[in-house]
C-alpha cells in the first residue's frame, strides 16, 4: 500500500478523536482564559463590557471564595499526609500476611467501586444527630463517656472531621493498591542481605523498604494533592448541594456554584476561580517535583 | 546457666515478640476492614427495617428483627429510581461504546499506520492529559447550553466520551503485537482495517476489557457533569438521583427507603467488582486515579 493511502486512512481513524478533543478539550482550554478576562459578561445576551482582571479581583475578594480556599487547604493538609501514612501502614501489615492478603485487599478496595454520593449519604446518617436519634457514631461516643456532637450541622471542627474521615475512606483503596504492589515488587534479596547482618526491623524499613518504594509514595503524594485540591463530590455527599450555607464549600464547589444553580450564571467568575485553582495545583506540583529530586530514590 | 538455656530463652522471647506483632498486625487489618465494611453493613440492614421500627430505635440496632421488602418497593415506586438506573445504564453503555470505537481507531492509527507528523500528533494527544476537567467544564457547559442540549442524552454523553489515557494504554498494547503477523496478513491480501478487526482487537482483548470496566465505573459514578447539564429529573443519573431523593424524595426522612435506594445503586458495581476483581484491581493499578 502506498504512503498516501495510509496517511488518508490514518486521518480518517484519528478524525473522531481529534474532533472530540478539539471541541471538548482544546477549545474550552483556550476559551476559559478569554472568559476569565471578559468583565461583566452577561450569560443571556452573551455580551461583555471590557477586558481586564476584574473577575480575578472579584473572586479573590469574595468571602465565599476565601472560605472555600480555607476549607480546601484544610482538607489537603490533613488528608494527603494522613491517608498516605495510613495506606503505608496497612500495606506493610498486608504484605506480611500472605494467607489472608487477597481477602483483605478485596475488602479494602470496595470503596473504590462505590458511588461517592450514595455511600456519603450513609456516612451522613451515621454521623448526624436528629431529634429522633443521636446517630450511630454518637451512640459509640456516649458508650465511651463522651458528649453527643452533631457532626453534620454542628461545629466547624466536627464537620471538618467527618469530611476528612470520609475523604480518607474514599481515597485509601487506590493508595493501598498502589503501595501493596510497590512493596511486592521489592527484590527479596535486599531483605535477605539485611537478615544475614541481623539488621533491626526499623532500619530495614528506613534503609531498604522506604527508598525502594519512594517513587510510588511520591506518585501518591502528587496525585493525592491534585485530587484533594479538587475535592467536591464528597462534600456534596455529606453536606448537601448548598455547600455555602453549610460553610463547607471547596474551590471546585465555588466554581460550579458560580456556573449553575441559584447563585449561578457567572461563567467569568467561574473561569477566574478555575484558573486560580489550576495555578495553585500547578505550583504545588512543581514544588513537589523539586522536593522529590532531593528525596526520592530512583534506580 | 548454660549456653543452651540461654538460646532457648532467646528463642522464646523472639517467638513471643513475633506472636505479639502478628496479633497487632491482624488487629489493625481487622479494624480497618470493619471501618470499610460497616457503612455497607449498615445500609443493608437498614434497608430491611420498617419505617416505624427504624424510627423507634433511639439507639440503632445492628440486627434486623422483622425484615421487610417494603423499602425496596417504595424506592422503585415512590421515586423514579428505576428511571435513574435506566438513564445511567443508557449513558454508560453509549459513552463506553463511543469511546471504544474512537480509542481503538486512534490507537490503531498511532501503532500500525505511518503518516507524517505521527510523533508530534501523539505528543499533542498526551499533553492533553494534563488539562484538568475543572478548566474545560465551564466552556463545555456553555457550549452544550447554546446547542440546546441540556437535559438530553447527547448533552450528557458527548463531553464524557474522550479519554486520552486509554488511547495511550491501547497503543502500547497494539505495539506489542509482532510485525510478522501483519506481514503475513499483508501477503494474504488482508486490508488494514480487516487486520485490526480480526487480529489486533482479539489479541488485545484483556486490555480492552480492562478499559471498558474502568470507563463503566467512571460513568456509573459520574456526578459533576450530569448535575450541571440536567435539571429535569427525567434525565438524572444515579448520583443526581440519590441527591434528589435525599433532598426531596420520600418526605418525612424515610431513611430505610433511602438506604434501599442506596443499595440498589451500589449493587451493580459491587457485583461487577466481585466478578472481575483481579482485572479491575490490575487495571486501576495501571491507569486509574482517584483521590
Amino acid at each position: 500500500m502506498n504512503d498516501k493511502k495510509q496517511t488518508l486512512l490514518a486521518l480518517i481513524c484519528l478524525l473522531p478523536a481529534i474532533l472530540f478533543l478539539g471541541v471538548f478539550m482544546v477549545y474550552p482550554m483556550i476559551d476559559v482564559f478569554t472568559y476569565s478576562l471578559e468583565e461583566g459578561y452577561n450569560f443571556a445576551s452573551q455580551s461583555y463590557f471590557g477586558i481586564g482582571k476584574y473577575n480575578y479581583s472579584y473572586v479573590l475578594h469574595d468571602p465565599y471564595f476565601i472560605r472555600a480556599l480555607k476549607n480546601t487547604f484544610f482538607i489537603v493538609l490533613i488528608t494527603v499526609p494522613l491517608s498516605t501514612i495510613i495506606a503505608l501502614i496497612i500495606s506493610l501489615a498486608l504484605s506480611s500476611v500472605p494467607k489472608l492478603k487477597e481477602l483483605f485487599q478485596t475488602i479494602y478496595f470496595l470503596p473504590y467501586v462505590t458511588n461517592t454520593l450514595a455511600v456519603g449519604l450513609v456516612f451522613m446518617i451515621l454521623f448526624r444527630k436528629t431529634a429522633y436519634t443521636d446517630g450511630m457514631i454518637n451512640v459509640l461516643i456516649n458508650a465511651f463517656g463522651g458528649e453527643s456532637i452533631d457532626f453534620i450541622d454542628g461545629p466547624y471542627a466536627a464537620k471538618m472531621f467527618v469530611m476528612c474521615l470520609y475523604t480518607i475512606w474514599v481515597v485509601l483503596p487506590f493508595k493501598i493498591l498502589i503501595l501493596t504492589s510497590a512493596l511486592a515488587s521489592v527484590d527479596p534479596i535486599y531483605y535477605k542481605a539485611a537478615q544475614i547482618d541481623a539488621t533491626p526491623r526499623w532500619r530495614v524499613f528506613t534503609r531498604i523498604t522506604l527508598p525502594m518504594i519512594s517513587p510510588m509514595v511520591f506518585y501518591l503524594v502528587i496525585t493525592g494533592f491534585i485530587g484533594a485540591f479538587k475535592a467536591y463530590s464528597d462534600e456534596v455527599a455529606l453536606f448537601g448541594t448548598d455547600l455555602n450555607a453549610a460553610g463547607m464549600n471547596t474551590i471546585v464547589g465555588y466554581i460550579y456554584d458560580m456556573l449553575y444553580g441559584n447563585s449561578g450564571g457567572y461563567p467569568s467568575y467561574a473561569s477566574a476561580a478555575a484558573i486560580i485553582l489550576f495555578a495553585i495545583v500547578l505550583t504545588i506540583t512543581v514544588i513537589n517535583l523539586l522536593v522529590s529530586r532531593k528525596t526520592v530514590f530512583y534506580r | 546457666m548454660s549456653d543452651n538455656d540461654n538460646l532457648v530463652q532467646i528463642e522464646k522471647k523472639d517467638k513471643a515478640n513475633r506472636v505479639l506483632s502478628d496479633i497487632l498486625r491482624y488487629l489493625l487489618l481487622i479494624f480497618w476492614a470493619i471501618i470499610v465494611l460497616f457503612p455497607f453493613y449498615w445500609m443493608i440492614i437498614t434497608s430491611f427495617k420498617s419505617y416505624s421500627s427504624y424510627n423507634s430505635e433511639f439507639v440503632p440496632r445492628l440486627v434486623v428483627t422483622s425484615p421487610t421488602l417494603q423499602n425496596y418497593v417504595s424506592a422503585f415506586t415512590e421515586v423514579p429510581l428505576g428511571r435513574y438506573l435506566l438513564n445511567t445504564l443508557i449513558f454508560t453503555a453509549i459513552t463506553t461504546i463511543l469511546m471504544l470505537v474512537i480509542i481503538i481507531l486512534s490507537a490503531f492509527a498511532f501503532s500500525r499506520l505511518d503518516f507524517p507528523g505521527k510523533n508530534l500528533v501523539f505528543g499533542l494527544f498526551l499533553s492533553l492529559m494534563m488539562i484538568p476537567n475543572e478548566l474545560v467544564i465551564i466552556t463545555n457547559y456553555v457550549t452544550i447550553t447554546n446547542l440546546h442540549m441540556r437535559n438530553s442524552f447527547p448533552g450528557l454523553i458527548l463531553p464524557s466520551v474522550m479519554a486520552v489515557f486509554y488511547i495511550y494504554l491501547l497503543k502500547e498494547n497494539f505495539e506489542q503485537i509482532p510485525d510478522e503477523l501483519y506481514k503475513a496478513a499483508k501477503v494474504d491480501g488482508t486490508s488494514d482495517l480487516r487486520y485490526l478487526w480480526r487480529v489486533m482487537i482479539p489479541i488485545s482483548k484483556p486490555t480492552i476489557i480492562t478499559i471498558i470496566i474502568l470507563k463503566v465505573i467512571e460513568c456509573w459514578n459520574s456526578y459533576v457533569w450530569p448535575r450541571l447539564i440536567t435539571d429535569n429529573s427525567a434525565y438524572f443519573l444515579v448520583s443526581n438521583g440519590i441527591q434528589e431523593i435525599r433532598e426531596n424524595g420520600f418526605g418525612r426522612d424515610n431513611i430505610p427507603a433511602m438506604m434501599a435506594a442506596v443499595v440498589a445503586i451500589s449493587l451493580p458495581l459491587i457485583i461487577l467488582f466481585l466478578i472481575f476483581r483481579r482485572k479491575i484491581m490490575d487495571g486501576v493499578a495501571r491507569g486509574g486515579t482517584k483521590g
